[in-house]
């Protein structure tokens, strides 16, 4: 596993975490059919925490991240993201959707659309933003990614890791407080994932509350407040990113890290 | 200085480039490569030249023994005789000199012939703006109302009915306006039942009133009057225009979660794709009397629209689930995480990326649409291809004409839908360069 390596100092001026909770997970089941993928998962984030969720492959790192904003439902117990509880109720759904923006390991930006209405149209169409602004404020995270030349392109166009930092702005352009990633480089060469990987951290650095599925054990001691990992769909062991490395305490999570750090 | 194995090499001059070897460029190159390439393709392009002279042999000399001016297929036949001797076979484009405009309208009024000129050239300019995204937006509010004003100059009548329509569609268009930030589905709700309420009860008073006061009429023409290709182009119009929109409605409807809504899809697509268009065709005609209130005329021509709509929205509602089905599941979750809800998300980013892969099959539901329109000749109506002709034919002056009017329907169909197809290739082509 190569870790990346942060030549600059990282600003945790801005990092302080609240208690402010933003995120609160009770009790919380899901099944696919017969299988049990969640198990009796409890996890509360605060505003401003920055969190690593790592865990063998088919763990349920990603089904976890995805209740959160209800792309997949849970079956028993409770998530309670921003105060508003996830129901069945679709405007408390949509609500949520509208306050965590999440990206995805395969970028799912809209190819038929240019780079600068893929981050205007949710502004637009669910936030009712005029579009003037909306595109002022989608140029303004496109320069903080750094790609603002290529507005008005499609993203077809774009080198992978161009295009999830695009992914990375459209989710920003809604104005999220939280963030959530699952293997946002996991689909990316070397080169390119540290460049996701540095506007990650710029992110952090603002104070955004972050949840991240990821294998990029240098990112995670560098920004984490906390690690989590899991396996068998249950959260097996979490603690900062340096004991978490320094001292594993359960045999799965040494075991993982001895597979994954490859000495 | 001896050569070893692993001298460098440094190159002082570039080579300039040269022509190509002329086997290898141009027309010889051509020919090698595309019908010589190599003894089966050469048996091949024989075969082929062989055909190709058997056809022109057979079939030029009718066409250069075309007559233009005869009164009848007998003065037809001797001229052909006169001038090519005994036993040449000519066509006898004679009879569309009289009777080109039944096959362009039918029996429809000739001093009226106006009005579904006007209707056609406005088709153009309606779907213009659909077709051609360059062309400035307004010219869609004129699409919108091209519909009801080609139903008006076409049937005639009083105008009201027609307005009436359109004040129907406001209604619906204004509750949804209103009401959509109340709720979305009472929205619907009422947009849909008002409008119906409207045009059931409040049309017919109105409709009276409003005649007696401001009596807006052009003189009516009948339904039966309509044929040739004013019929076939209202039919395959009418039908592609509602077709589209109903098939993507289906196609959703199959996709949906909600098990009466896909049932109700599912069990309407495979019914009107597993029977054939002309028992829809004869329900159009002959059963839906039974079901609807005695005396009710509704008119057959719109009745056959409506069943030729659903026969295509079967199909393309198929076409479509294609193109669904071939998005990647991450366009969906994208949709859902940004908070786009389920309507905004299909407009918006699922429908537009379906449609652009479903072209190719929506044009050909299209084409074969179109032509299908002439199987409305089995419920009577005249239709180009063997109505029209049919009924030339009863003419004694005309008895035993054949050819003629296929060859002639055929080359106009060819060029409507060679055009539909063109166009598809070309919106292919242009999203492409899009979306990279
Ligand atoms: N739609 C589904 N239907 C049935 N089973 C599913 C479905 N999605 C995921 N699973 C199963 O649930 C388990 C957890 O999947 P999940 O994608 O959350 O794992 P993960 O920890 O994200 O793994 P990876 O690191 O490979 O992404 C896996 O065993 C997977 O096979
Ligand atoms: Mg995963």
């Amino acid at each position: 596993m190569t870790e990346p390596h942060f030549e600059r100092d990282i600003d945790r001026s801005h990092m302080q975490v609240s208690d402010e909770v933003a995120i609160q997970i009770e009790n919380m089941n899901k099944w696919y059919g017969q299988f049990h993928v969640l198990r009796d998962i409890n996890l509360t984030v605060n505003r401003g925490e920055r969190i690593v969720i790592a865990g063998p492959s088919g763990s349920g790192k990603s089904t976890m991240i995805r209740c959160i904003n209800r792309l997949e439902e849970h079956q028993s117990g409770k998530i309670i993201v921003d105060g508003t509880e996830l129901t069945s109720d679709l405007k408390n759904i949509d609500k949520v959707r509208s306050e965590v923006g999440m990206v995805f390991q395969h970028f799912n930006l809209f190819p038929h659309l240019t780079i600068l209405e893929n981050c205007t149209l949710a502004p637009i169409w669910v936030r009712k933003i005029p579009k003037k602004e909306a595109e002022e404020t989608a140029m303004y995270f496109l320069e903080k990614v750094k790609i603002p030349d290529q507005a008005l392109k499609y993203p077809g166009q774009l080198s992978g890791g161009q295009q999830q930092r695009v992914a990375i702005a459209r989710s920003l352009c809604m104005k999220p407080r939280i963030m959530l990633f699952d293997e946002p480089t996991s689909a990316l060469d070397p080169e390119m994932i540290k460049e996701v990987l540095d506007t990650m951290i710029e992110l952090a650095e603002e104070g955004m509350t972050m949840l991240c599925v990821t294998h990029e054990m240098g990112f995670a001691q560098a920004v984490a407040n906390r690690v989590i990992f899991m396996d068998q769909g249950q959260i097996v062991e979490q603690n900062n990113p340096h004991d978490f490395f320094n001292n594993p305490q359960s045999e799965r999570t040494k075991l993982f890290l001895s597979q994954i750090l490859g000495h | 200085m001896s050569t070893s194995q692993t001298a460098a090499f440094v190159r002082k001059d570039m080579l300039p480039p040269k022509d190509p070897p002329t086997s290898q460029a141009g027309l010889v190159k051509w020919l090698r490569e595309n019908l010589f390439a190599s003894w089966l393709n050469t048996v091949l392009t024989l075969a082929s030249l062989f055909v190709i002279y058997l056809l022109v042999t057979h079939f030029y000399p009718w066409f250069r023994h075309s007559v233009w001016n005869a009164n009848s297929i007998a003065e037809c036949r001797t001229a052909i005789a006169a001038t090519w001797g005994e036993g040449a076979t000519g066509a006898c484009w004679a009879m569309l000199r009289e009777r080109w405009h039944q096959f362009i309208f039918g029996f429809y009024p000739p001093e009226l012939y106006w009005r579904p000129i006007a209707v056609f050239l406005g088709l153009l300019l309606a779907v213009a703006p659909v077709l051609f995204t360059q062309l400035p937006r307004q010219m869609l509010l004129f699409s919108l109302t091209y519909p009801l004003l080609a139903i008006w100059l076409l049937w005639g009548g009083s105008a009201w009915p027609v307005i009436m329509i359109a004040a129907g569609f406001g209604i619906g268009y204004l509750a949804l306006r209103i009401l959509g930030d109340i709720s979305a589905i009472l929205a619907v709700v009422v947009a849909i039942v008002a409008p119906v309420l409207f045009w059931l009860f409040a049309v017919g008073p109105l409709d009276e009133v409003l005649t007696k006061v401001i009596p807006l009429a052009i003189e009516p023409v009948a339904s039966d009057r309509f044929g040739g290709f004013l019929l076939a182009i209202t039919i395959g119009a009418g039908g592609i225009a509602l077709s589209l929109p109903l098939g993507i409605i289906l196609a959703l409807g199959r996709q949906s979660n909600m098990f009466l809504i896909k049932s109700f899809s599912v069990m309407f697509i495979e019914f009107i794709r597993g029977v054939p268009l002309i028992t829809l065709l004869f329900v159009a005609s002959l059963l839906l009397n039974y079901f609807l209130p005695p005396g009710t005329n509704f008119d057959i021509i719109l009745r056959v629209m409506i069943l030729v709509t659903m026969f295509a929205a079967a199909y393309i509602a198929e076409v479509i689930r294609g193109g669904l089905a071939a998005l990647p599941r991450g366009q969906y979750e994208a949709a859902d995480a940004l908070g786009l809800d389920y309507w905004k998300a299909q407009r918006l980013i699922i429908l537009p990326q379906a449609l652009k892969i479903s072209i190719p099959g929506i044009v050909s539901t299209f084409i074969g649409m179109f032509k299908d329109t002439t199987l409305v000749t089995f419920v009577g109506l005249f239709d180009p291809l063997k109505g029209i002709p049919d009924f030339i034919r009863a003419d004694f002056n005309w008895k035993g004409i054949y050819w003629e009017p296929f060859v002639f329907v055929g080359a106009i169909f060819f060029i409507l839908n060679f055009s539909m197809s063109r166009y598809a290739m070309y919106l292919e082509r242009k999203l492409k360069r899009d979306h990279r």
